[in-house]
């Protein structure tokens, strides 16, 4: 067992500072533990959020030194002996208290998005769907709404790029239900002027701290991207369309 | 903000329902969307945690329906038989049978709002074997069945109207004087702030305790508020003994003690092994199921092929009977290094195909335990999972004993018996989660006003929730609460004797006591402290409410096993327990007699195997002959 020292952001959006707080490190222990551990021998009202405890939920988002993390999948052990850990709130929302960040706005992005609208005619019966074709959509899916990569994107850290664009999430969700083979609704127009699509320039630094490792940028981002372009600049599509109607 | 000093009532916020539902896991969600269907009913949705975030997302295996989409032998009969036995024929027989003929629609509707299940060769719905289910049922999502569900009902939920309300704490029911659910007071985790939510009807979808115990699969959100605010208000909690041990929970590291493995890692194939690599659960086999269990490794071998005349592995037995046969190997020593058993599905499915189908297992692993489980054994033991018991509903419209307050989910108690299936938890959430919104909206256009608050109920509420922060000095809530979980997991664990039970009594007693003088210090803001107290009364009926159930019990069936009367008594099949509060405040345990099942339900609960599988077989042909 072995005590080590940690700085922990206490206060508010407005004031705070960085304690700090002393905690046996036991085998296999994880940062959530740590913050448990400290809550309650140390700080009863040390505001944090977390469900599952095994990066099943999204809750526990914080910044391990700089980083931000799932604070229970990471591991003790991967911090060198004598580093000190100092552990924050997300840095692109505002702060509720503690290392408790207020994520409202994405539940606002959510809200804006044309949800999953299959045909009358393919409700009346079971949906066939090739698991090769579903494959796509089900990595997409597997997103926990941890908000990391949100934090993580250039754009959505002020206001003004908050109010143009929705962020990897909400990219990752729409390219989701545009993949979908039941799907009928055209959010294309949406994903250019609602959802900013364009504000994305590719950085890829969603993709690398997304904790499911879902392809953000790649896969999600750039086809509708693509799909946008096809609609909007391509005057041969243009053309096309014209004669041809939307498909 | 400091400490909340007694404030005029009418500074308090209040909005105003036709239907509230309480939680926003898969019941939760279920309900409201449900409720939100009827033209010109305000329906309002409130959660302890942020949406999306309930229990119900951390479910991996799957949700039980007889679609016979990979078996066509299965159906509702099938299901129906299954989930019976495995409740040892203890389950509210018309919940049983409401369930196993409704799950399939509503996985279908599931589907047509949004979700992607794994696939068949056809491009159907797949589904896998689990335990006590014969043929392979559960629709999946990898292992990551419970994401799937919480996510398409969120996204769906969130365009139908309903008003939610995040990170918000239910404390407590009001109810009028011809004792109708009125309302309940609720506190924003944020501020702090108390808000009043009038309302004609209720739902509880809270979920169960397993915080109860000191190893479990639960989350913070499992203190029992929904039993405990019902009992406050007067229902009767139902099978509270009956507290589901699941057998294969993370031994090691110590931190992760507890978390779940998914019972899909048998249902893909993985193999129970003890110290001395024997398979050990050929032993274990009871005689009610040795007709329909393979009895040699090879047997298994053919089934885990897709022979369709092999019989199951015994891996896939009932979760009771696994998690008692793992504390029987470790008790006669031979457990895994850290007190647990092997579970071995390295040398049964090949790495791809266990990445493809159990990656948050081997996510899980890698990350928490540093282990890979393509090619290591895992090391599993029993934790808290569920509770079977619950609030008492009626089966045809989910109300609760109390006018008003309906429940569903796990909050809700009956369906199981005294052993739940996996995956039929996800199927009735969504079952009855459909049918509580709907009944609620029934009970609530035949009220033509407004049940009336009583202000002084409001005042007796938020008294006693401030008080926890405005005395000087108190208990710490974590100490006791850590107490509570020692003592629940000692005494009135997987294996239970008087004795222990009794002692366990006199311990929850004490804390009850120590607990009225507990102290939250700081603020009213975003204050687990505060919170862990508050859930504290909750815990405490509800751990108070097992033991005293599990004391009257006096035999072993299902998930309750009594030491002292080690086997299921014929006569114990005759009663329900049920705790409700007394006239002088004290908790009341009393037997109350089972109503006496449909004929035909029983006749098909009790069929052999063979002959209700012809039975099914005829059924199907006619209906494809006259289709
Ligand atoms: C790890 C794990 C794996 C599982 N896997 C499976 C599986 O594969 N198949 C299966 O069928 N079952 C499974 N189960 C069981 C199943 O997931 C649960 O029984 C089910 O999700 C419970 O759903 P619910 O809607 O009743 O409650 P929950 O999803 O737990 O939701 C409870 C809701 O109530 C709210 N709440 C509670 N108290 C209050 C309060 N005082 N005020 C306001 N809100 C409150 C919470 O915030 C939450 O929103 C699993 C369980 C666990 C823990
Ligand atoms: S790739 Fe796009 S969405 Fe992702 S972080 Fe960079 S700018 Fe943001
Ligand atoms: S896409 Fe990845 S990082 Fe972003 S919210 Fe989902 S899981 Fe988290
Ligand atoms: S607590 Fe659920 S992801 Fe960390």
């Amino acid at each position: 067992m072995k005590e080590r020292d940690f700085k922990i952001y206490r206060g508010d959006n407005e004031r705070g500072e960085l304690v700090n707080y002393k905690c046996k490190v036991t085998e296999g222990m994880v940062v959530l533990d740590v913050i448990h551990r400290i809550q309650a021998d140390k700080a009863n009202d040390l505001a944090c959020r977390w469900n599952c405890k095994a990066g099943k939920c999204g809750s526990c988002s914080i910044e391990i030194n700089g980083k931000p993390r799932l604070a229970c999948m990471t591991r003790m052990n991967e911090f060198n002996e004598e580093e000190k850990i100092v552990i924050t709130p997300l840095k692109s929302f505002p702060v509720l208290k503690d290392i408790v960040s207020d994520v409202s706005w994405n539940y606002e992005q959510n809200k804006k998005i044309i949800p999953f609208s299959p045909s009358k005619k393919d409700k009346e019966k079971d949906f066939v769907m090739m698991q090769k074709d579903v494959d796509r959509v089900q990595h997409f899916r597997k997103c926990i709404e941890c908000y990391l990569c949100q934090n993580m994107c250039h754009v959505l850290r002020d206001n003004e790029g908050k109010e143009k664009f929705s962020g990897p999430r909400y990219m990752t969700r729409l390219a989701s239900l545009e993949m979908h083979p039941m799907d009928k609704a055209d959010r294309i127009a949406d994903i250019k002027d609602v959802h900013g699509s364009g504000m994305c320039n590719i950085t890829r630094c969603c993709t690398e701290v997304c904790p499911e490792e879902i392809q953000i940028t790649d896969d999600a981002i750039i086809p509708l991207k693509e799909r946008v372009i096809d609609r909007f600049y391509d005057p041969i599509m243009i053309f096309f369309r014209k004669i041809f109607g939307k498909n | 903000m400091g400490n909340i000093i007694m404030l005029d009532i009418s500074d308090i916020r209040r909005l105003k329902f036709d239907v509230l539902v309480i939680g926003a896991g898969g019941a939760g969600l279920s309900a409201a969307i449900a409720a939100s269907q009827e033209k010109g009913i305000k329906v309002g949705l409130v959660c302890k945690s942020l949406l999306g975030k309930a229990h119900t997302v951390m479910a991996e295996g799957g949700m039980a329906a007889a679609l016979g989409n990979v078996d066509d032998r299965d159906d509702w009969k099938i299901h129906f038989r299954d989930t019976m036995r495995g409740g040892k024929m203890l389950n509210n027989w018309k919940m049983a049978e409401i369930h196993a003929k409704d799950a399939p629609a509503r996985v279908r509707e599931l589907e047509h709002w949004g979700a992607v299940f794994d696939r068949t060769k056809n491009g159907l719905i797949n589904q896998r074997n689990f335990g006590g289910h014969r043929y392979p049922r559960l629709a999946h999502v990898g292992d990551r069945t419970g994401l799937e569900m919480i996510r398409t009902l969120q996204d769906h939920g969130i365009h139908q109207g309903i008003d939610i309300h995040m990170e918000c704490t239910a404390l407590d029911i009001t109810k009028d004087k011809s004792d109708r659910v009125s309302g309940i007071v609720c506190m924003y985790r944020e501020t702090g702030e108390f808000i009043i939510f009038e309302t004609k009807s209720l739902i509880f979808a809270t979920g169960g305790a397993g915080k109860s115990w000191e190893v479990t699969s639960n989350s913070w959100e499992y203190t029992g508020d929904g039993y405990g605010m019902a009992y406050e208000a007067g229902a009767e909690l139902i099978d509270m003994e009956f507290n589901q041990f699941h057998p294969t929970g993370m031994v090691w590291p110590p931190s992760v003690k507890g978390i779940l493995v998914t019972e899909g890692v048998r249902g893909e194939g993985g193999i129970m092994k003890n110290s001395e690599g024997k398979r050990f659960m050929f032993d274990y086999i009871p005689e009610k199921f040795a007709n329909e269990t393979a009895d040699t490794e090879e047997e298994a071998a053919r089934w885990l092929k897709g022979d369709k005349d092999a019989r199951r592995p015994p891996e896939l037995l009932t979760r009771d009977v696994v998690a008692r046969a793992i504390n029987t190997e470790v008790k006669a020593g031979r457990g895994s290094e850290h007190g647990g058993a092997y579970l071995d599905i390295a040398t049964q499915r090949n790495s791809e195909d266990i990445k493809k189908k159990l990656p948050s297992m081997y996510h899980q692993f890698k990350v928490l335990a540093e282990l890979d489980i393509t090619k290591q054994a895992m090391e599993v033991g029993p934790t808290c999972h569920y509770f079977m018991g619950g609030i008492k509903v009626d089966a045809e419209t989910s109300m609760t004993t109390v006018e008003g307050l309906f429940a569903c989910g796990e909050a809700a108690g009956g369906m199981h018996g005294a052993n739940r299936l996996g995956g039929n938890s996800l199927s009735d959430l969504l079952v009855f989660g459909n049918l509580s919104g709907k009944k609620a909206v029934e009970y609530s256009k035949g009220l033509k006003s407004y049940p009336k608050i009583n202000d002084e109920d409001i005042k007796h509420i938020i008294k006693k929730a401030t008080s926890i922060l405005n005395r000087e000095k108190g208990n710490n809530p974590y100490i006791i609460h850590e107490d509570l979980q020692k003592n629940m997991q000692y005494n009135v664990g997987i294996i239970r004797t008087k004795k222990e039970i009794t002692d366990g009594i006199n311990t929850i007693d004490d804390l009850k006591s120590q607990f009225e003088n507990v102290k939250a210090p700081g603020s009213s803001q975003f204050n687990p402290g505060w919170h862990e107290a508050l859930a504290l009364r909750n815990l405490l009926i509800s751990s108070e409410a097992v033991s005293k159930s599990a004391l009257l019990r006096e035999e072993s069936r299902g998930a309750h096993t009594r030491e002292d009367f080690p086997d299921e008594r014929k006569e114990w099949l005759k009663y329900n327990i049920i705790n409700k509060k007394g006239k002088n405040g004290k908790m009341e345990t009393i037997k109350q007699n089972r109503n006496e099942p449909d004929p035909e339900l029983k006749r098909i609960a009790n069929s052999a195997i063979e002959e209700l599988d012809n039975e099914v077989k005829k059924d199907h042909n006619k209906l494809t002959s006259e289709v």
